[in-house]
């Protein structure tokens, strides 16, 4: 069955395959076996045991860096689609079309900070002596100045920065590829341009919404500088406890096992979007 | 009135969007020792001082060699699984496929622990390679998405063209597809160029003595606000933004003229 150009085939695809296997299904295997293994002392025991998901759900503050988790990425996907649609929508329908790129553009060019960097940027712009405060505090509109940092407002604002320039980009490429005239025909035939927003471009869109919302959903939900650096140790984030455990915690279990239920909340959004995803022709 | 709320809307954006990149490269020539308002006038004294840092530049090195190496792994591989999946017949293929871009849907911070759970019990331990290999895995699902998506049937026809002459497959590859295909090539090199530059998890927990540049700022950062943070986080951004414009230019520019 497997003729000379099928085994030729395969070893084009070989490469490629063996270091998936080896560096992202062997690991991640690993890594799920470890959330089922138990520390006795400081000595690493395998075995098969619920007792990590036990102590994620049973201990409070374990449970409570999950949901502190799942509310931030979910205020966050939620504010970036509402800033970043009327953005694209103004890009698309009413900058001229020979600058629509050039305002894509730089719509996204801090996109390219550094990740790192960029969360320390927002420090500078949220810190109390920073941007904002020295500001308000030289036009008179406060006398004393504002806790930004260190809160979840200050985590909220560097993700939502970096996602709405992601969905702008998706949204945008979504509405230019809706062809024009369906808008117009469904003004021609009575309806309101709300209307014609309503019932024509928003479902067309949907598909383009979802992807960036996905998106933003993993990429939120597994981030560790953003709430580190603009959030601070006031609340912790599961990736945080994820840190504290590879690092003073020594608990790679625990780690492991956090790991496997933030990837159980992916799965979710996953199966709770997938209707509209378009991930094959990303 | 109506009419300029959509470009009110747009100037408030903008604003939002560059607020921290302006404050930061603002304040990097700020003449003292804080980073905030009163800006106090221009030197370019942490530049200097960025420069000549031994630490930052080794790291800076460190990262171009990282990035560069596991860009171009991650070209290869993906190159090579592209070819083979468009132009060979495979059983399951839609499931190989599906294995390859699956890494683009977990985060980097599990990925990073599962290689460093692996590479710590039984692997070399943590390295610059390590780093690299772990850049490999998430970018290897970039590049051959990128790649495969640009194998048309217009390299097909020049493929069997070859063939019928007498050419051998390596031949054809070489001659033939990789000189047709090399702008999205390109771009996928520099598309995992700028992500691997990028990317501090995956670096932070696979490296432990010569790290990459994100992971020396991280610890930078230790020591609070300073001018020095905003030149070399000023620096690496006029890095990237070099790179992504030209990205537009010569390769995505080229392909509409």
């Amino acid at each position: 069955m497997a003729g000379p150009d099928t085994i030729r085939g395969w070893g084009f695809v070989a490469p490629a395959l063996l270091w998936t296997l080896a560096f992202f299904v062997v690991p991640f295997g690993v890594m799920a076996a470890m959330s089922l293994a138990t520390l006795e002392g400081r000595e690493l025991v395998w075995g098969f045991s619920f007792d990590n998901y036990a102590r994620l759900f049973g201990q409070s503050y374990l449970l409570r860096a999950i949901m502190v988790s799942l509310e931030i990425t979910l205020t966050v996907t939620v504010v970036s689609i509402l800033l970043a649609y009327p953005l694209a929508w103004i890009i698309a329908y009413r900058v001229p079309e020979r600058w629509q790129r050039l305002a894509l553009l730089l719509a996204i060019l801090p996109f390219w900070t550094s990740y790192v960097v960029r969360s320390y940027a927002w420090l500078l712009v949220l810190s109390r002596e920073g941007v904002i405060n020295q500001t308000l505090l030289a036009i008179g509109v406060i006398s004393e100045p504002l806790t930004l940092a260190s809160t979840r407002f200050a985590t909220v604002t560097g993700f939502v920065h970096f996602f709405v320039m992601l969905l702008t980009l998706t949204i945008y490429a979504n509405l230019v590829q809706l062809p024009p005239n369906y808008r117009r025909a469904a003004v021609d035939l009575g309806a309101s341009s709300w209307q014609a927003f309503r019932h024509v471009i928003l479902p067309l869109t949907l598909p383009g919404i979802m992807t960036g919302a996905f998106l933003t959903f993993v990429l939120c939900i597994g981030d560790y500088i953003t709430p580190q650096i603009l959030g601070g140790n006031n609340e912790l984030t599961g990736p945080q406890i994820i840190m504290v455990q590879l690092g003073r915690g020594a608990n790679f279990p625990l780690a492991a096992a956090m790991s496997i239920v933030l990837m159980g909340l992916v799965t979710l959004a996953y199966l709770g979007a997938s209707r509209w995803l378009r991930i094959d022709r990303l | 009135m109506r009419r300029s709320i959509p470009w009110i809307y747009m100037a408030l954006a903008y604003g939002f969007i560059f607020l921290p990149v302006i404050t930061l490269v603002l304040f990097s020539f700020q003449d003292g020792r804080l980073p905030v308002p009163p800006f106090n006038g221009p030197t370019l004294e942490w530049y200097a001082d960025v420069l000549g840092d031994e630490r930052l530049m080794s790291a800076l090195l460190n990262s171009l060699l990282v990035g560069a190496g596991s860009a171009a792994v991650s070209c290869a591989l993906g190159f090579l699984a592209a070819y083979g999946l468009a132009r060979h017949i495979l059983p399951g293929s839609a499931l190989l496929r599906g294995l390859l871009i699956a890494p683009m849907t977990v985060s980097y911070l599990i990925i990073g622990l599962g290689l460093l759970i692996v590479f710590n019990n039984y692997g070399p331990g943590p390295s610059l390679y390590a780093a690299a290999v772990g850049h490999v895995v998430i970018n290897l699902p970039l590049a051959f998405a990128i790649i495969y998506a640009s194998m048309g049937a217009q390299q097909e026809n020049a493929e069997r063209a070859a063939r019928d002459l007498g050419a051998s497959e390596w031949r054809v590859l070489a001659l033939v597809t990789i000189p047709m295909l090399a702008p999205s090539i390109l771009a996928a090199f520099f598309l995992c160029l700028t992500l691997s530059w990028d990317e501090f998890i995956i670096a932070f927990l696979m490296t432990r003595f010569d790290v990459t540049l994100p992971v020396e700022i991280w610890s930078l950062l230790r020591s609070g606000l300073s001018p020095r943070t905003n030149a070399i986080g000023s620096l690496v951004f006029l890095v990237s933004v070099a790179l992504v414009i030209g990205l537009e230019l010569f390769i995505f520019g080229r392909k509409r003229r």
